[in-house]
């Protein structure tokens, strides 16, 4: 099981700020690919390219990283604060 | 090193975090300070609010990273660094950044590594309301992208 949470206008353009997914993929990079499978604007956020960063535990995390049962997957647009 | 790292929705009083990142530490030679303000303008368009969201846990984890980096970096003896989130106003103080060292140069470096490397890893998100009253996210810049990257360049 993982917890996925989304920020910003991904949030919005998603209509979803968080969910939990019992299958756990092996990557950041397959979890992606899973979200951009449900089609329409999931496909669109996940699949055409867009910048879409990624955090795993709340810290960056590179496209290919693992995923283990208990994470936390955030993903958001780059960042805009300061 | 004496440190201090906040996120919160209150009001940021810049002015009144400086003092206590230097006091009582004879030590201490020289103190730099960012100021992030809310600008009345962007885009062409006059923007009246803006609302600031952020990772909660996440956010405070990267400043800590952020400043732990300065810190390995530069010979520091205090820094605060605070942020706001929820709603501001044109000229509401977004960020302090406030470094303190013995000598002005690690200060004066420090300063800036921290706000360049906030603006690229730190997970906030600004979305504005224009006077119009459209509500937009902002944008990053690429220009801050190779702020940041600069300071890897530099490493």
């Amino acid at each position: 099981m993982i917890r996925v949470l989304y920020f910003a206008s991904l949030r919005e353009r998603l209509a979803c700020s968080d969910e939990t997914l019992e299958a756990v993929p092996a990557t950041v990079t397959d979890l992606r690919a899973q979200l951009a499978g449900r089609g329409g604007i999931w496909h669109e956020v996940f699949a055409d390219g867009q910048r879409v960063l990624a955090a795993v535990n709340q810290e960056m995390a590179g496209a290919g990283q693992a995923l283990q049962d208990g994470d936390e997957v955030g993903f958001f647009p780059p960042v805009t604060g300061g | 090193m004496n440190v201090e790292i906040r996120v919160q929705d209150t009001p940021l009083d810049a002015v009144a975090e400086i003092a206590p990142v230097y006091a009582g530490q004879a030590s201490i030679g020289g103190v730099v300070s960012f100021i992030g303000l809310m600008r009345d303008m962007n885009q062409g368009d006059a923007v009246s609010t803006m609302k600031l969201e952020h990772y909660p846990g996440m956010t405070e984890k990267a400043l800590a990273a952020i400043v732990d980096e300065a810190a390995s970096r530069w010979d520091l003896a205090g820094v605060r660094l605070v942020h706001r989130v929820g709603e501001i106003r044109p000229q509401d103080p977004i960020v302090l950044v406030c470094v303190a060292s013995a000598h002005r140069g690690e200060a004066f470096r420090a300063c800036e590594f921290i706000i360049d490397y906030l603006k690229t890893r730190a997970p906030f998100w600004k979305r504005e309301q224009t006077a119009e009253g459209k509500t937009r996210w902002v944008d990053s810049r690429g220009s801050d992208e190779a702020a940041a990257a600069a300071w890897e360049d530099s490493k």
